[in-house]
């Protein structure tokens, strides 16, 4: 309701653009207690969606609930509709696998497998595709490339991804999320763990993967949202209270809520 | 000048400190007089005798070859039904049925499991697998210790598979791997040395049961690999010896009883050696 009203009079933010996946009045609970309120907005095509907001407001709620990983426990439910090219993801029916294999995710703490780094990426692939040795030799450097990584793990690649620092190991987490060539990209706060030169150079990555992914990305760093994204939501208490352009969510928000939140007056 | 509460603090740390370190001490004292007591006695007997020769009659020289080899034939049969089982239900216990009402009733039943006198043990398996059949068998033995093994195998596959964060398996989830995948890749990779310790220390548990197989596999004074015939194994030449009256044959009882103690020791020993890697991580 509240995006309606905060909409009204102006264009629809990136109108321009194709919508890659479309929330409609979406409803979540954990058990009895209610997480979102109706939330609806848009994941523009090839575009960065940043999602900001307090502790406990949302964010990574609505994002789990887009690769359906809530699907995992028991007592969680989703109301509402959420398409994806027109297809409802919350469809019981949906292959939740091949949904995922489509929609990745990066998450919080750096979780590589206890493999090494070339099967750590290797392994989502196999699920999916019959490549041959050279196929997949190729890849893996392609998505460690891409991630940024390809330069410092060349030579160490039979070695275990558990040995790399906690940045490093987050890239071979998006490196291997790359590899399965998902069309939508989550990340659930993926700088939170990592040093300030790490964050740097995940965030340079989001710059790359823009265009060929379309990505939604949970952050608490204000910051963050403003240099990456494309596209803000700004989340309160499980209702979407702003989506709009980046810069004028920043710049101009429209709901008071909206600006006491981004100059620090709460949260 | 140091203040009273703080005089206090040392005094009562003084005092607590010492009572923890003399009741570690009081439980270390029994352990090295066990681990004396079986080296004082076991270890004059040990010769090439004891590998080589069967057990014998009073007067004639004999060794422990044959219930070496049951004890490893018995354990190993006892291995090969409990691992599978225990690693089966430890694992639908901690991934497929965390959450089911019917999973708190699995494990308080292997926690009882856990506890059952080996004797009862031994009298159940001598109902089922000895009387049908109207004789004592090595597989009896080895059914016996399989039901001592299980629920340790259980529990300890359950509570490593616990360790496994949840944010590993999502993350695998994430990127669409099915939840058997899941669990055979990622979650038993990663608590892999756990669960070969529980293995280990289960099989070092089936090692020193007697009680089991009292009733199941009998004992046997020749040398055999039948497993439907009556076999021969430490624990029950142990038993049988120690309580005989002639001096050869008790001391043969504490050699075996130092093999079995060495075997034991150095497998819990191998067990702790290979699930220490694991924490440094």
């Amino acid at each position: 309701m509240d995006m309606a009203v905060g909409t009204q009079g102006a264009a629809q933010p990136g109108a321009d653009i194709k919508d890659k996946i479309v929330v409609k009045n979406l409803d979540f609970f954990y058990g009895a207690s209610k997480a979102l309120k109706a939330v609806s907005l848009p994941l523009k095509l090839g575009n960065i969606t940043a999602f900001i907001g307090p502790s406990g407001c949302g964010k990574s709620t609505l994002l789990r609930i887009l690769n359906r990983m809530y699907d995992l426990y028991p007592g969680q439910r989703a109301e509402g509709e959420v398409l994806m090219d027109g297809e409802n993801l919350l469809d019981p029916r949906l292959d939740l696998n091949l949904l995922r294999s489509r929609v990745g995710m990066v998450f919080q703490k750096p979780t590589p497998f206890p493999m090494s780094i070339y099967d750590n990426i290797a392994f989502g692939v196999r699920l999916y595709e019959k490549l041959s040795k050279s196929e997949m030799d190729e890849r893996v450097e392609t998505s460690l490339k891409k991630a940024a990584l390809w330069t410092e793990t060349k030579d160490k690649l039979r070695q275990s991804g558990l040995g790399l620092s906690g940045g490093q190991q987050q890239r071979l987490c998006i490196a291997r999320t790359i590899a399965i060539k998902p069309e939508v990209i989550l990340f659930d706060e993926p700088t939170s763990a990592l040093d300030p030169i790490a964050t740097a150079k995940i965030e340079e990555l989001f710059d790359e993967l823009k265009g060929d992914y379309t990505i939604a990305i949970v952050t608490h760093s204000m910051q963050q949202a403003a240099r990456v994204s494309q596209f803000t939501a700004f989340m309160y208490l499980g209702e979407m209270i702003e989506f709009d352009d980046t810069k004028n969510v920043f710049t101009a928000p429209r709901d008071k809520r909206t600006q006491d939140y981004i100059t620090g007056r709460f949260g | 000048m140091a203040s009273p509460i703080y005089v206090r603090r040392r005094a009562n740390n003084v005092l607590w400190s010492s009572l923890c370190y003399a009741a570690t001490a009081f439980g270390l004292v029994w352990l090295g007089l066990i681990l004396g007591a079986l080296l004082w006695n076991g270890v004059g007997g040990l010769s090439l005798d004891v590998f080589t020769k069967m057990t014998a009659p009073p007067g004639v020289v004999g060794g422990l070859l044959n219930s070496i080899v049951g004890s490893l034939i018995q354990t190993l049969l006892g291995l090969l039904l409990a691992a599978p089982i225990g690693i089966l239900a430890g694992t639908y216990l901690a991934e497929y049925g965390r959450h089911h009402k019917i999973s708190h009733v699995i494990r308080f039943i292997n926690d009882i499991l856990l506890s059952a006198p080996s004797i009862v043990v031994g009298l159940f398996v001598y109902q089922f697998c000895v009387v049908p059949f109207g004789h004592f068998s090595a597989l009896a033995g080895g059914v016996a210790l399989a039901v001592i093994a299980t629920p340790i195998i259980v529990r300890t596959t359950e509570d490593m598979l616990g360790l496994v964060p949840n944010t590993l398996r999502e993350a695998a989830s994430a990127l669409g791997v099915p939840r058997a995948l899941v669990i055979r890749h990622i979650a038993y990779r990663s608590v892999m040395s756990g669960l070969v310790t529980g293995i280990l220390l289960a099989i070092a548990r089936m090692t020193g049961e007697t009680a089991p197989l009292i009733f199941t596999a009998l004992g046997n004074s020749l040398f055999t690999v039948d497993v439907t015939k009556p076999m021969s194994s430490l624990p029950l030449i142990i038993y049988e010896f120690a309580r005989s009256p002639y001096a050869e044959q008790q001391k043969l009882a504490w050699t075996g009883a130092l093999i079995v103690t060495a075997a034991v020791l150095s497998l819990s020993i191998f067990a702790r050696v290979v699930s220490a890697p694991s924490k440094g991580r």
